[in-house]
C-alpha cells in the first residue's frame, strides 16, 4: 500500500472537503442530543421528588422486607395458593386460545396481500393498535363491571388483549407468506376460499402456533397479575399478602410464579420444537 | 419419449402404499391425539377458571352497554356533542399523562444503565468468569420474570406512595428484559475486533469499549426506544397500585363509575401511546435505517 504522503493528503483535503471537514450541525448532533436525554432525566428526578433521603430511607426499608421474606413459607394456606395458581394458568391458556380463534379470520381483512384495498384494511389495522393501546389490567377492570370479580373477568380480559396482538402478527405472518402457492390453487380454478385454505394456512399455521405458545408463556406473566385488580388467580392472592404485609407468604407466591413460568417456557419450547422443527425456531 | 415416470411392479407397489398409509395414519392418529388433549385441557382450564357461558351471555348486554354508559355524559347527551364538557378536566390529566411519560422515560434509562452494565458480564463471548455469567443470568431472568407491576406493589410499602416506586420498578423491569437482549445483541458479535485490541495488550474494559461497543451500540439504541414503547403502557397502569401517573386516575374513575371520565382519559392514554410509538418508530428508522427494527 502506497503511504499518504502530506502533499496527497493537501489535494485530497481541497477535492473532497465534505469528507474532511464535518459541518458543525453534524458534528453536535450527537453530544446535544445526549445533553438533551441528559437533561430531561434530570427534570424527570426532579420532578417526581427523586431525594437521596427517600431513596436511603425506602433501600434500608427494603432491606427489612427482605430480610422479613425469609424464608419463605407458605403458612397453612398452601391448597388455596396451588388452586389460585392452577386458575392462573387456567385463564391464560384460555384467554390466549380464545384470543387465537377469534383473531385469526379477522387478520384474514388486515393482511395486504388478501384485501388489497387500504380503505379495507386501515379501519381493522386502527382497531387492533386501539385494543392493543389498551393495557390488559385496564381491560380487566372493564370487564369486571360486565362479568363481576373472578377469573372469567380474568379469561375475558386476556382475550380481548391480546385479540390486537395476535390480529396484527397474524397478518404480518399471511403478508410474509409465498404468492406461489396461492398462484397456483387459483390456476387449477380454486376460489378465494380455497386459496386461503390450501395456498396460505398451510404456509402460515407453523409460524401463528409457535407465535400462539409464545404467547401462553407470555400470558401467564400478565394472568398472574391481573388478580391485583380483582380478576382471580394468584395475583390476588399476591396483593393480599403483600397489604398484610404477610412477607413469607409473598416470597412464596413469587417463588410459586417462578417456578410455574419456568415450567410453562419449558414444555412450550418442547412443543414449539415438535410441531415447528428446530430449524423455524428464531 | 418413454413414460419418465417408471411404474413399479404390483407387488413391490403394494408394501409401497402400504407403508404410505401407515405413515399417514400415524400422523393423523397424533393430530388427533394431539387435538383431544388440548381439549381435554381446555375444558379443564374452563372449569378452573369458573368459566360461565350463561354468565356471559346474560351480561353480555352489560359489556355493550358498558360501551354505550362510557360515551354518554352525566346530562345523559353522547361525549361529542360536548367537547368541553367531556374533556373537563384535559389539564389535570394532561400533567399526570406527563408524570406517566416521565416515569417510564427514567425507568427506561436507569433501566438501559444498569442492563448495560450487567450484560458484558452476561454474554457467553465477552464474560470475565464463567461464574459471574451464571448469577449474572439468574439475576436477570428474576427480575425479568417477576412482574413489574409487583414489584411496584413491593416497592409502593418500602419507599411510600407516589411516582418513585413506579419509577423504580419499570427501571428492575427493564434491567432485566433489556440485559437479556443485549447479551443476544453482543453475543452476535464479530469478536476479530476484540482478539486484534487484545493483541495489543489492553484490558478488558478496553475491549468491551473498542472491540464490541461499536458494533452493538445501534442495537441497544433500538431495543432500548421499544422498551420505552411498552414501558409508557405499563406506567400508564402503575398508578393502579399507587405507583403514580395517569393509572391512579383511570382507576378512581371506573371504581367511582364516572363513565365519561373512563372514556376520556383512556382516549388520552390511547393517542399518547399511539404517537408515542409513531415517534419512537420515526426516530428509529432516522437513526438505523430501515433495517433498524429489530
Amino acid at each position: 500500500m502506497k503511504p499518504v504522503v502530506p502533499a496527497d493528503q493537501a489535494e485530497l483535503r481541497s477535492r473532497y472537503p465534505h469528507i474532511f471537514v464535518k459541518p458543525v450541525s453534524a458534528r453536535l448532533a450527537v453530544p446535544s442530543m445526549l445533553i438533551l436525554a441528559l437533561a430531561i432525566f434530570v427534570f424527570g428526578l426532579v420532578d417526581l421528588e427523586f431525594s437521596p433521603v427517600r431513596l436511603a430511607a425506602g433501600l434500608r426499608q427494603l432491606g427489612w422486607i427482605t430480610l422479613m421474606m425469609l424464608p419463605p413459607d407458605p403458612g397453612s394456606s398452601l391448597a388455596a395458593y396451588l388452586q389460585a395458581l392452577g386458575e392462573t394458568l387456567s385463564i391464560a391458556l384460555l384467554g390466549t386460545t380464545l384470543a387465537a380463534v377469534t383473531a385469526l379470520p379477522v387478520s384474514l381483512l388486515a393482511a395486504r396481500n388478501i384485501v388489497p384495498s387500504a380503505i379495507f384494511r386501515f379501519p381493522v389495522r386502527r382497531f387492533f393498535d386501539t385494543i392493543r393501546g389498551v393495557d390488559t389490567l385496564i381491560w380487566a377492570l372493564v370487564w369486571i363491571n360486565v362479568v363481576g370479580l373472578g377469573p372469567f373477568a380474568g379469561v375475558l380480559a386476556i382475550a380481548v388483549s391480546d385479540f390486537g396482538a395476535f390480529g396484527k402478527l397474524f397478518s404480518e405472518a399471511f403478508e410474509a407468506a409465498d404468492r406461489k402457492q396461492v398462484e397456483g390453487v387459483r390456476a387449477s380454478g380454486g376460489s378465494a376460499l380455497h386459496e386461503i385454505r390450501f395456498g396460505l394456512l398451510p404456509q402460515v399455521l407453523p409460524v401463528i402456533a409457535g407465535q400462539v405458545l409464545y404467547f401462553i408463556e407470555s400470558n401467564t406473566r400478565s394472568a398472574t397479575i391481573i388478580g391485583i385488580v380483582g380478576a382471580g388467580g394468584i395475583g390476588l392472592q399476591l396483593a393480599e399478602q403483600i397489604r398484610v404485609l404477610e412477607w413469607q407468604k409473598v416470597s412464596f407466591l413469587i417463588l410459586m410464579i417462578l417456578v410455574a413460568v419456568a415450567a410453562i417456557d419449558w414444555i412450550s419450547g418442547k412443543l414449539r420444537f415438535a410441531i415447528i422443527g428446530r430449524r423455524a425456531v428464531a | 419419449m418413454a413414460s419418465a415416470v417408471s411404474i413399479l411392479p404390483n407387488a413391490q407397489l403394494a408394501s409401497l402404499n402400504e407403508a404410505y398409509r401407515k405413515a399417514v395414519a400415524r400422523k393423523r392418529l397424533r393430530l388427533a391425539l394431539g387435538a383431544a388433549l388440548f381439549v381435554v385441557l381446555l375444558v379443564v382450564a374452563s372449569v378452573g377458571a369458573e368459566v360461565n357461558l350463561r354468565t356471559l351471555f346474560t351480561y353480555f348486554g352489560n359489556f355493550v352497554s358498558y360501551f354505550d354508559r362510557l360515551l354518554k355524559l352525566d346530562d345523559g347527551n353522547r361525549v361529542w356533542t360536548n367537547i368541553p364538557e367531556w374533556f373537563w378536566g384535559f389539564r389535570k390529566w394532561l400533567l399526570m399523562l406527563g408524570e406517566t411519560l416521565l416515569i417510564s422515560y427514567v425507568g427506561t434509562l436507569l433501566g438501559a444503565v444498569l442492563g448495560f452494565a450487567l450484560n458484558f458480564l452476561a454474554a457467553e463471548n465477552t464474560s470475565p468468569a464463567p461464574w459471574l455469567r451464571f448469577a449474572v443470568r439468574r439475576l436477570l431472568e428474576f427480575v425479568r420474570t417477576v412482574p413489574g407491576i409487583v414489584f411496584a406493589l413491593v416497592f409502593v410499602m418500602a419507599f411510600g406512595l407516589g411516582p418513585m416506586a413506579g419509577v423504580l420498578a419499570i427501571a428492575l423491569h427493564s434491567t432485566g428484559a433489556l440485559g437479556k437482549l443485549f447479551t443476544e445483541v453482543v453475543e452476535n458479535a464479530d469478536m476479530k475486533p476484540v482478539e486484534g485490541i487484545r493483541s495489543t495488550g489492553a484490558s478488558w474494559l478496553a475491549c468491551m469499549r473498542f472491540g464490541v461497543l461499536p458494533q452493538v451500540i445501534a442495537g441497544y439504541a433500538s431495543y432500548t426506544l421499544l422498551r420505552f414503547e411498552i414501558n409508557v403502557r405499563e406506567a400508564s397502569v402503575m398508578g393502579f397500585v399507587g405507583a403514580g401517573g395517569i393509572g391512579q386516575e383511570l382507576v378512581v374513575a371506573i371504581r367511582k363509575f364516572y363513565y365519561s371520565d373512563v372514556s376520556a382519559i383512556l382516549v388520552l392514554i390511547i393517542v399518547a401511546v399511539f404517537l408515542i410509538d409513531i415517534s419512537t418508530g420515526w426516530l428509529r428508522a432516522r437513526l438505523f435505517g430501515a433495517e433498524g427494527r429489530p
